[in-house]
């Protein structure tokens, strides 16, 4: 008998590859064109005027809600260059703040003390950072582990000691120093040109992912995560770790003074708080949030982290939270404490950051469908 | 002279400052491999519970035994958070390195953001003994009363942890586990609970180098344990990870270097000859100056 009715029982659904499903076909082969769309999209984005209540506080082209956009864009980037280092190759740096750093702080100062004109003080800046972190790098590189992370710390606090303690009146201290704007081309200067600095930060990102997507595709790249997974395997295969680790760390500064380039036009000058640990420190966070050594995930993080760090600060001024008692109030009013809760929160119950919330929530979805 | 020997103590009393921080980090570290970012974070605590305690606490005072009664409580808070973080956040995720590091800099983000919330972000006046700002004449020098306290702590709290590491049974468990944690536990003997140990004693110590410092420069802000806490990892680096003695030798070469070169160069110099000093140790002596062992 109990054959009979286990004979009549559904059986369960066969798995269809993807690929033969009619419907999914179709989107299937529009997916790699995905990343380009969304390009089209965020460059398009400045010629709309949809008012997003509560999201932006302007219309989507106000001056101050692009540079919002662009501050995020040009962090999407950032998080993503340094993913090279902790996501793809497993060095934990916390030293990555300053060869941005050197970005902001080198065009700064060629621009407004030295009087080059833009294009050449950053092409000398991005030179010049990518030497300072191959040379920094050969030193550090000769650690490993917890050691070189404090090699990388110690190295980034000399950057901020010297920004800060202003020698020879260059850095302008904890002032900062504010970027002389006579030399630079008109059309990066003035806020009716925001959107100009937008579409920079836009193609900063574009860059960073593309040379971040090709290397890690690359021979070089599988050898980088080889180094992740187990160095002394790679050594015993006869390649030097400590080249390749160095060529990443290279990289990735390289990237991160590009940034900085980016960042000092967008937010007008440089303030010495760039050079401070804690923006390494986020940086990791970024990265984790988003899901590191995957393409988009730190681009997300990143983005959404600059983003949440700007407008928490808002939320926390706003009605809604100062009518919640004082306990409650006063902790959600700091940006930090929300995004540091968060992150402890994400490495306990998401260890693969937002990158991997759709596998993760894919046999919800397949239950929900099937139950329909 | 003077200079000399007022600049020697005074470099002596930063060495205290940051050999108080250190031990904590340096045994936790070489016991648990927890590098702990949220060490600051007890500092903070142990400040601000002074600070608390010597307004509001009944018996409390900025002078006399009431100072003492506050420090206490301050120290007391300090290892208790210290606990609290080891059972709550660190002990779920043992042996996973890459993990506790990420959560520790959540948290040193998340709490100095607290503290930062609840009594603001600038620096407050701390209430001390009013001793404390005198000076005292050393070789006819005029040492600042609070540095020589500082130096006094320190020197006990070092006396105390060497005892306890040398002549206890968990001072005993913990040097063996510094030494090799797998061999202990195969002994039989539960390592983890010489981990909460740990904690509790390294935040004891954080704490109380937060409620010395706060009586050394005067205030006590929010943002006073991280930049410690760099300083504090050099000299954890420099003086070999799970040394408590190397921390304390490290401490001083860190603290007189910082003071002289400050005082003698630009000031600023002497904080770029401490990476410098670290750079070449690690060059040199990647294990630091004593090596992973918990000497006593």
């Amino acid at each position: 008998m109990t054959e009979v009715k286990s004979a009549e029982a559904p059986a369960p659904p066969a798995a269809v590859p993807d690929e033969l499903t009619p419907g999914r076909a179709r989107w299937h082969g529009l997916r790699p064109y995905l990343p380009l769309v969304a390009l089209v999209v965020a460059a398009i984005l400045p010629y709309s005027t949809l008012h997003l209540p509560g999201i932006f506080e302007g219309p989507l082209n106000s001056p101050g809600t692009l540079q919002l956009l662009a501050i995020c864009l040009v962090f999407g980037g950032l998080a993503a260059g340094y993913d090279l280092l902790f996501g793809r190759t497993g060095m934990l740096s916390f030293g990555h703040a300053l060869y941005f750093a050197a970005g902001v702080y080198g065009t700064d100062i060629l621009v407004t003390k030295a009087g080059l004109p833009l294009w050449q003080a950053g092409v000398l800046t991005v030179i010049g950072g990518t030497t300072l972190a191959a040379l920094l790098g050969a030193v550090a590189l000769r650690t490993v582990g917890i050691a070189f992370a404090m090699v990388t710390l110690a190295f980034a606090q000399v950057g901020a000691i010297l920004v800060a303690r202003d020698f020879g009146g260059l850095t302008g201290g904890e002032e900062g120093l504010p970027l002389d704007v006579s030399g630079l081309p008109s059309a990066l200067v003035g806020v009716t040109n925001t959107v100009n600095l937008y579409w920079l930060a836009l193609a900063y990102l574009a860059i960073v992912v593309l040379v971040v997507h090709r290397v890690s595709g690359s021979p070089t790249g599988r050898v980088l995560a080889g180094l992740r997974d187990d160095e002394r395997r790679i050594g015993v295969l006869g390649l030097d770790p400590y080249r390749f680790k160095l060529v990443a760390f290279t990289l990735a500064g390289g990237l991160a003074s590009a940034g900085g380039v980016v960042y000092v036009l967008i937010v007008g000058g440089a303030s010495p708080h760039i050079t401070s640990s804690e923006l390494t420190l986020s940086l990791l966070v970024m990265v984790v949030l988003g899901g590191p050594g995957t393409r988009w995930g730190p681009v997300l993080g990143g983005v959404l982290y600059m983003y949440l760090d700007h407008r928490l600060t808002a939320f926390g001024s706003s009605e809604a939270v100062n009518s919640l008692p004082a306990f409650l109030s006063h902790p959600l009013s700091q940006p930090l404490f929300v995004l540091g809760t968060v992150f402890i929160l994400a490495v306990y119950f998401f260890p693969g950051g937002l990158a991997s919330l759709r596998s993760r929530l894919a046999p919800l979805l397949t239950a929900i469908r099937r139950s329909r | 002279m003077n200079t000399v020997v007022l600049l020697t103590l005074t470099g002596l009393g930063l060495a205290a400052l940051y050999f108080l921080v250190a031990s904590g980090l340096s045994l936790v570290f070489g016991l648990a491999d927890v590098l702990n970012f949220a060490h600051g974070l007890f500092l903070g605590v142990g400040a601000y519970a002074t600070w608390w305690a010597s307004g509001n606490l009944p018996g409390a005072g900025p002078d006399g035994f009431g100072f003492v009664l506050a420090v206490v409580f301050g120290v007391l808070a300090g290892s208790l958070v210290a606990v609290l973080v080891e059972l709550v956040l660190i002990r779920p995720l043992y042996s996973r390195t890459i993990e506790q590091v990420l959560v520790t800099v959540g948290l040193s983000l998340a709490g100095v953001a607290l503290l930062q919330a609840t009594w603001g972000a600038d620096p407050r006046p701390f209430p001390r003994p009013d001793w404390s700002r005198g000076v005292t004449s050393v070789l006819g020098a005029q040492v600042p009363n609070a540095g020589l306290l500082l130096i006094v702590a320190a020197a006990v709290v070092l006396g105390a942890l060497l005892a306890f590491l040398r002549w206890t049974r968990y001072g005993l468990i913990i040097r063996a586990g510094v030494e090799n944690r797998e061999m202990v536990t195969a002994l039989g003997i539960d390592v983890r609970k010489a981990f909460t140990l740990v904690f509790a004693i390294g935040g004891a110590a954080a704490a109380l180098a937060g409620a010395l410092g706060g009586v050394y420069f005067g205030t006590v802000s929010p943002g006073q344990g991280g930049s410690l806490l760099i300083f504090a990892f050099i000299v954890v680096v420099i003086g070999g990870m799970g040394s408590v003695v190397g921390s304390a030798y490290a401490a001083v070469a860190v603290g007189l270097l910082q003071q002289f070169v400050n005082y003698y160069g630009t000031s600023g110099l002497g904080d770029l000859c401490v990476v410098g000093l670290l750079a070449v140790v690690l060059l040199l002596r990647p294990q630091g100056l004593a090596g992973k062992v918990a000497h006593a």
